[in-house]
């Protein structure tokens, strides 16, 4: 250990543990609220939910005290390392997992359950920023573009089938990283027009589509400088390509999707046109969504108080401790509470990015990426589920969500990139 | 570019979150949550509806226990339906709908089974109920009569309906309101306050305990009881003269305007619209559209007054300077209007105020009714003068009592003869029929009451009202306990009490005379009229009489209408006479006329007009 737990701590970004800590403070103070009982009102009762969820802070409290003291390239040298017991560790599952909820997504080591795909977000986050920053690697190159893609895509592939979309959606947001440093933006352009294509062919059509965009088309030619030349035939290919793509969506959305698949989008860009079988939809399907976004809106500005949530203690939101745990401070604490978490969380990631963007050592900052890329995807999903602007997608709320693997390796993740910033000046010397 | 995409993405997020969030905690936000809250259930604890006494403090309503079998059809174990319907009274296919009709609504929450048990079948199940696992007996509150009058005046209560919950946001679906009578005009001091219990339930509706510890609980607050006007014993002994008899009778108390009887025949048993049989016999009450039992006659029949108006025609010209006292005219058997006789049964001879009343001579009344306007100008103006002073006996008004329903009755006036006639188109003989109550006056029987009230107090009347104590306590309400006086001078009643007591010494009613007991009083033989297929019939003449007693300071005034009684003295003359010496002196002496009261009735008048054959008007049967 060449630098001392002192300068670890005089060097720590103690605006973003203070921000950590009070998002942990205020998630577990809501999972207090959601899970608490006249029967088990004490706080340190671990049989109770949010009784584990304290040692789960106490583990984690830990853990960031050995992450701190660990060496800074203890994590760059090991990280393939990880990322290969994480690979394993998926493939595990295969054979020794334990089935929740129909999901086969953890070890049962007794006092605790894991969930590696947990792991695998920290593992994958440090392989891809190793990997990126080697020497040898250019990421103009298409051969490197494939391999850092595989990378994030080995994992998702595994979590995928247990199943578990939610989680194998997050490895998704490591593109960022990528993006962050050198992949060509037009892959961003593609994948935004994909997703683009897709929700207006549900919405109106493939032959709005087509002609929209045959009108664009003329429109464009018709304003074009007379000295530009268009590419005919590329352009024709293109519009072709669109236009069967619209089509393929039509084919995927009526004959891969699932009913509750097609039901979630149904509801989500109110494609269902009868206002009664809309709100049939919403009451059922939407269940979980309808009965979040009505205790948030009866939290009102200022909230029903701390234990006072009436729909949280009749339990009308399933799963409120975990993915649902928003609506609780939304009930609870109102517009107020909503809106002070939303701007932690923002002013967390704003944050991170600024400490990022000051990192000499090309590791650490893709590696900072990473940790965002995967906060803010966990977030942004989350709570645009939970107030109802994105379609039901079961992930947690970092630090928030009730989980012992969760809140450990969410504080992994974001120690690590805090131990590598605090390192920073050493790499100079 | 690289570097700010990501910031600025988290940017946009956090605003779009901030957003939706404002939208839907500030302006989706609607305060009246608690009740919309499906977390919190209000329990109501329904407090005793307060009792009604009489005048005496007799008992008139209160309340009795109903039993309602209730069912929770997810905790119903199997069970033997055959012994178990036999102990409800049902058979086995009401109880199997019964039941489904049950789950229907909800697994969960309990549904009425049967409602309203008898005492008898209550007792009998409740010592077997525990048997029955998912069956429980709730305990009503109904309201129980302790007498089978007055059903007009007392009213009723019903389940609240759509429009009142609409209207009054304390009522809940199911609960009972006062639908007539003092039960609905005294609604808020009978109910008193329900308590309500918030619950707060869990997604599946099970109870998890109160809400906020019960600190937003409140206590039930009783009703109170009420005492009323009316004397029970005069109540009842009218409504037992009225067997058989269509009209109303309404007695006074003119130092107080206190109602002492408000009768309608037919009417019916206050208990009819109680428990089990209630709607069956609402039903019946409600369609029989001959009797119109739930058409309470004291209070909206507005009809020609006939004679007793004289009174008012006499004070009027009184007061005008028309006549005085001693005016005569003279009587052949009618009088002239044009060349148009009118007939007169008085007898015929020149009459002055005092024989013009006791023997209700018209001849007398058409010429003081033409002397009052020959005091003005213009028929206009005395139509003017003669609406004022007619207007200050609470004719042609609604009075202003305390019963929800009424009828203003009709005091035409200079506007309304214009309509008809054309300005300037009409005299005093053109609307003649007034000056002996046929023609356009009409009034309901509660006015000719407290028209005859004013008369006894010499010119003055208290609003009448049914409204004694509350709590036990004499109520103050100046709309009742101040007097409001007519236009009419005080001077000039006493010739016409005078004339109105000669009624009973020599006049019409000289047989209908109580011992000891001076009584004023006067007939009233009304022409009328009906539609038979169009065509329009004449029917018997209307009984009416109006009386107060004793002359000098009066106790009672009453006014009694009976439909197509025949003349003044006969039904109207006698029950008037025997209501007086009831309440006046507690039994009855005259026992032959009581007796002839009670045996007869008017049936088959009132089925003449329906039997499709012709028929004769008038007839003297006794």
């Amino acid at each position: 250990m060449s630098v001392s737990g002192k300068s670890v701590l005089k060097r720590l970004d103690w605006f973003s543990v203070l921000i950590y800590i009070s998002l942990v403070f205020i998630g577990w103070i809501n999972i207090y609220s959601s899970t608490f009982t006249d029967d088990n009102p004490s706080i340190f009762n671990f049989a109770s939910l949010h009784g584990k969820q304290l040692f789960f802070i106490g583990t984690s409290a830990v853990s960031i005290i050995i992450i701190l003291a660990l060496e800074a390239n203890f994590y760059e040298r090991f990280s393939s390392l990880f990322y290969i017991i994480s690979l394993a560790l998926l493939l595990g599952l295969f054979v020794f997992g334990k089935t929740i909820a129909g999901a086969t997504s953890w070890y049962d080591l007794g006092f605790f359950n894991l969930q590696p795909s947990e792991f695998a977000k920290v593992a994958t986050a440090l392989a891809l920023a190793k990997y990126l920053s080697d020497i040898q690697t250019d990421i103009k190159r298409k051969k490197d573009q494939m391999i850092s893609l595989l990378i994030i895509l080995i994992p998702a592939f595994l979590i995928i089938p247990q199943p578990d979309p939610g989680s194998a959606l997050v490895f998704f947001a490591l593109i960022f990283v990528i993006f962050r440093e050198g992949l060509p933006l037009y892959y961003l352009g593609i994948g935004f027009m994909v997703i683009l294509i897709f929700i207006f062919t549900l919405m109106f059509g493939t032959i709005w589509v087509g002609i929209i965009l045959g009108l664009l088309l003329a429109l464009f030619l018709l304003l074009k400088k007379p000295s530009f030349k268009v590419p005919i035939i590329p352009v024709a290919l293109i519009y072709i390509a669109i236009v069967l793509f619209s089509l393929s969506v039509n084919f995927v959305f009526n004959s891969v999707f699932e009913q509750r698949h097609r039901d979630r989008f149904s509801l989500w860009l109110r494609l269902e046109k009868d206002p009664k079988k809309l709100e049939q939809i919403r009451r059922d399907i939407g269940y979980n969504t309808y009965q979040s976004e009505k205790a948030i809106e009866s939290g009102g500005l200022s909230g029903k108080g701390f234990l006072e949530g009436t729909r949280t203690k009749g339990d009308f939101v399933p799963e409120q401790h975990t993915d649902y745990i928003f609506s609780t401070v939304g009930e609870e604490w109102g517009f107020v509470g909503t809106a002070t978490v939303v701007i932690l969380f923002t002013t967390l990631l704003l944050r991170l990015v600024y400490l990022s963007e000051r990192q000499k050592n090309d590791f650490s900052r893709m590696y900072g990426y990473g940790v965002i890329s995967i906060l803010f995807v966990h977030y942004f999903i989350n709570i645009g589920m939970v107030i109802g602007v994105l379609p039901t997608i079961g992930i947690p709320l970092p630090f928030f969500s009730y989980g012992g693997s969760g809140l450990l390796f969410f504080t992994a993740l974001l120690f690590i990139f805090l131990k590598l910033d605090a390192n920073r000046l050493n790499e100079l010397t | 570019m690289r570097k700010i995409l990501l910031s600025s993405i988290i940017l946009l997020v956090g605003l779009t979150f901030i957003g939706r969030l404002s939208y839907l905690q500030i302006f989706s936000f609607s305060p009246n949550q608690i009740l919309e809250d499906p977390a919190i259930k209000a329990v109501y604890d329904y407090p005793e509806r307060g009792y009604i006494y009489d005048r005496n403090g007799n008992l008139l309503v209160a309340n009795q226990p109903a039993y309602d079998v209730m069912v929770i059809p997810r905790e119903v174990k199997p069970l033997d339906t055959l012994e178990f319907c036999n102990l409800l009274g049902i058979d086995k296919e009401r109880f199997i709908s019964q039941l489904n009709k049950a789950r229907v609504y909800s697994p969960r929450l309990p549904s009425v089974m049967v409602p309203q048990l008898s005492k008898e079948d209550y007792g009998r199940l409740q010592e077997k109920m525990r048997r029955y696992e998912g069956f429980y007996i709730q305990k009503r509150s109904l309201r129980y009569y302790d007498t089978h009058s007055g059903a007009n005046v007392l009213g009723y209560i019903s389940e609240v309906n759509e429009w009142d919950l609409e209207r009054n946001p304390s009522y809940a679906a199911g609960e009972l309101k006062g639908t007539t009578g003092i039960e609905k005009e005294y609604e808020t001091i009978l109910r008193g306050r329900k308590g309500v219990k918030y619950i707060q339930k869990d997604r599946f509706n099970r109870d998890i305990g109160p809400y906020k510890s019960g600190t937003l609980d409140t206590l039930p607050e009783q009703g109170r009881q009420i005492t009323v006007t009316i004397d029970k014993i005069l109540q009842e002994y009218g409504e037992k003269l009225m067997t058989g008899k269509h009209g109303g009778i309404v007695a006074l108390e003119p130092a107080s305007g206190e109602i002492l009887a408000l009768i309608s025949g037919p009417t019916y048993d206050p208990a009819l619209l109680v428990g089990r049989e209630r709607s069956k016999n609402y039903s019946k009450l409600h369609y029989d559209t001959i009797s119109k039992p739930t058409f309470d006659r004291s209070i909206l029949a507005s009809q020609s007054p006939g004679s007793p108006f004289k009174t008012i025609n006499a004070l009027v010209a009184l007061q005008e300077g028309a006549i005085t006292p001693e005016t005569t005219f003279h009587c052949y058997n009618g009088f002239y209007v044009g060349k148009r006789k009118r007939g007169c049964h008085c007898g015929g001879g020149t009459r002055n105020l005092n024989s013009g009343i006791y023997l209700s001579c018209n001849a007398y009344f058409a010429g003081a009714f033409r002397k009052i306007y020959d005091q003005f100008p213009t028929s206009a103006e005395g139509m003017d003068a003669w609406e004022k002073h007619v207007k200050s006996f609470g004719l042609g008004t609604f009075l202003g009592y305390d019963l929800p329903t009424g009828r203003p009755g009709r005091i035409p006036n200079k506007e309304y003869y214009n309509r008809i006639y054309g300005e300037n188109r009409w005299s005093s003989s053109t609307i003649i029929s007034n000056s002996i109550g046929q023609g356009e006056v009409e009034v309901t029987p509660i006015q000719l009451a407290n028209m005859t009230a004013a008369i006894a107090n010499r010119g003055h009347y208290f609003t009448p009202h049914v409204l004694k104590k509350i709590g036990g306590e004499d109520i103050s309400i100046p709309e009742f306990t101040e007097a409001k006086h007519t236009t009419i001078d005080k001077k000039y009643f006493e010739p016409v009490v005078q004339g109105m007591a000669e009624v009973y010494k020599k006049g019409t009613a000289a047989r209908l005379q109580i011992e000891g007991v001076e009584i004023a009083g006067k007939t009233g033989t009304v022409e009328n009229f009906t539609r038979i297929n169009g065509i329009r019939t004449q029917l018997t003449d209307n009984s009416v009489f109006v009386a107060f007693a004793p002359v000098d300071n009066p106790k009672i005034a009453i006014a009694v209408y009976i439909e197509n009684g025949y003349f003044g003295s006969r039904y109207a003359g006698h029950i008037a006479s025997l209501m007086i010496e009831k309440y006046l002196k507690g039994e009855i002496t005259r026992v032959d006329l009581e007796k002839r009261m009670l045996e007869k009735t008017l049936e088959q008048e009132y089925a003449k007009p329906y039997s499709g054959q012709p028929f004769k008007i008038n007839e003297r049967v006794w």
